[in-house]
């Protein structure tokens, strides 16, 4: 797995630089300079994963009469088959499929088309725009919920009033939490497009004008084109994020009961732990999580480095 | 689709279309943002009986006064304490992810290919995903309910050490390095006197990055703490929320609260601007 993640992001460290002999000093400084991340790296993300692993193989259960209390069994990939055979698990997987098949291509489009407007030359005062546009990546998380959540309140926000649906009920939820998501995020993507967009020689944009193509016909088949590449990693990181979708629902559980305490895998999760006190199914769901993220991030990647070929 | 080429009869219509859109993208990000600053002014009484975006009596100072007096100022507690997760763990940890991905970029090492490796691994893990079994560990560990527990698992930034080698790639060249060597300084002072200098735009960037996702960061706080004392903002304002449908005095609370944790990651992004969108662009030059 680690070669399908690696090749197509570690290609451009490939380049050989010619380098002298170095003298064992300074070996020690590389390690020396690297040593505080990759102890990091280790405790904090492989230690605990392997933890995770080991507990996502136990269950406590009842020992004998149950005068002993609890006790750890080993129990194999049995957490494994509880959390994928639960509907529950499947229908937080089913809520963060729909939210990403709405959120990621509504987000994308909106950025996009921002960064190529803002990179056409008729725009005047293209900082305030971009700016303006950015700033609700500066709201944390549980804030913007907590905003949006007051927004859609009937009484309190003007939303409720204004929207066809309640976007606090049942079929509502859903676009609420995607609004909030591309509220948080368009910006954010915006800026990544508008910087690599700049860096598109602007003579190829000149030459294209001259062969008499238009402002959208430049933008759809010159400029998009050749930011493909920011474009997927934008795409794996979203992908990624929309996956572990957690603050929103959560902070909207306070506003309407339309969000159960399983609405989302991450939510699932925290409920198996600390609700259920179940900690190898949350274990096990954890780890699914992060594989399943883990394999679609490698995916998109392949699809990049194919495409960019 | 792909409309021909158009000729200037039209481009005053085009633009006006521009900037209609480019003004409502701009009134869609921000409004939200100025109706989080008028409630603040509001009374419990006249934000649920004046509209959203109207002003009312202003009451910001009252509401400022209860919030900071709130069981025993804990308010405060919870800004300092954001303050140091997300102050003092961005800078080491940009600093950390600085001179490691540096050190891989410019410097030869044992495991410099494998230790890259499990960084861009380590990107992929989601923090969510990670968040759980970093509470098992510390619950083993009996860390649970501690500063540190939050402190430093946010300092690790693999993602931060990817664009440090990047940056380091980009910016530093190896002329100037063996230049420094052989006038003998060491590879640690050549770091610090030398590269870190020359790297200072992706260093803020990093630094700028990593402090907006701790300050945000709400999920390991909210696993890690039981202690309101310990809390970071976000963690203490979505408590009083919890409270708020059944208290609605929490409301004002809530709001102001959001707007003190709101505004200085905005003047950061706003006085910053230049080091963040020039950093984000040599990032991004893959």
């Amino acid at each position: 797995m680690t070669t399908t993640l690696t090749s197509p992001a570690a290609a451009p460290a490939a380049h050989p630089v010619a380098r002298p002999r170095k003298p064992k000093r300074r070996k020690l400084s590389g390690i020396a300079l690297a040593a505080p991340f990759a102890l990091l790296l280790l405790g904090t993300v492989l230690v605990p994963v392997g933890y995770a692993l080991y507990l996502s193989l136990f269950t406590d259960r009842l020992s004998g009469l149950g005068f002993d209390g609890f006790k750890q069994v080993f129990v194999g990939l049995d957490n494994f088959t509880t959390v994928l055979a639960d509907p529950a698990f499947l229908d937080s997987v089913g809520h963060v499929a729909v939210y990403a098949l709405v959120h990621i291509p509504l987000m994308f489009a909106g950025a996009l088309i921002i960064a190529l407007l803002l990179d056409s030359v008729a725009v005047r005062l293209r900082k305030i725009w971009s700016l303006a546009v950015f700033l609700p990546h500066a709201v944390p998380g549980v804030i913007a919920g907590l905003i949006w959540g007051y927004l859609y309140s009937p009484g309190i926000g003007p939303l409720n009033d204004i929207l066809p649906t309640d976007p606090l009920g049942d079929a509502g939820v859903l676009p609420s939490i995607v609004n909030m998501a591309t509220w948080q995020w368009m910006g954010y993507n915006m800026i990544i497009f508008y910087t690599a967009l700049q860096s598109v020689p602007r003579d190829v944009l000149e030459a294209a004008r001259a062969d008499g193509a238009g402002p959208i016909r430049t933008a759809l088949s010159i400029k998009v084109p050749m930011i493909r590449p920011t474009i997927f990693v934008a795409l794996v990181f979203t992908t990624i994020g929309s996956l572990q979708l957690f603050t929103e629902p959560l902070v909207l559980r306070t506003f309407t009961g339309a969000v159960t305490s399983t609405w989302t895998p991450s939510l699932y999760i925290y409920e198996a732990a600390f609700v259920s006190n179940d900690y190898g199914r949350a274990a096990a769901a954890s780890i699914l999580l992060a594989v399943a993220s883990a394999l679609l991030s490698a995916v998109v990647m392949r699809l990049s480095a194919r495409r960019s070929r | 689709m792909i409309p021909s080429p158009q000729k200037s009869g039209s481009r005053w219509t085009t633009r006006g279309v521009v900037h209609g859109v480019l003004l409502l993208a701009a009134l869609y990000s921000v409004l939200p943002l100025i109706w989080l600053a008028t409630s603040a002014t509001k009374s419990v009484g006249d934000f649920s009986t004046t509209s959203a975006f109207e002003f009312a009596d202003w009451n910001l100072w009252t509401n400022l006064g209860e919030l900071f007096a709130k069981e025993g100022g804990v308010f405060l507690d919870w800004i300092r304490n954001s303050v140091l997760y997300a102050g003092v763990g961005a800078f080491l940890g940009a600093l950390i992810c600085t001179a490691c991905g540096y050190a891989i970029a410019k410097l030869d090492f044992p495991g410099r290919r494998a230790l890259f490796a499990v960084t861009l691994a380590g990107v992929l893990v989601p923090p969510t995903a990670l968040a759980l079994p970093l509470y098992l560990l510390a619950s083993e560990l009996h860390v649970v309910n501690t500063f540190w527990a939050v402190f430093i698992p946010l300092l690790t930034n693999p993602f931060g050490v990817y664009l440090a080698r990047t940056f380091a790639e980009a910016s530093v060249p190896d002329e100037v390095l063996e230049a420094a060597r052989l006038d003998g300084a060491g590879e640690l002072r050549t770091f610090f006197r030398i590269s870190l200098p020359v790297m200072m735009p992706g260093f803020v960037t990093i630094l700028l990055f990593q402090f907006v996702s701790i300050w945000n960061n709400f999920f390991l706080p909210l696993v890690m703490l039981t202690d309101p004392e310990l809390f970071p903002m976000t963690l203490g304002i979505h408590q009083w929320g919890t409270r708020a449908p059944q208290f609605p005095d929490y409301n004002p609370l809530v709001i102001t609260g959001s707007l003190l944790a709101v505004i200085p990651l905005i003047v950061a992004f706003v006085v910053l601007q230049r080091q963040w969108r020039s950093g984000l662009s040599a990032g991004s030059v893959k």
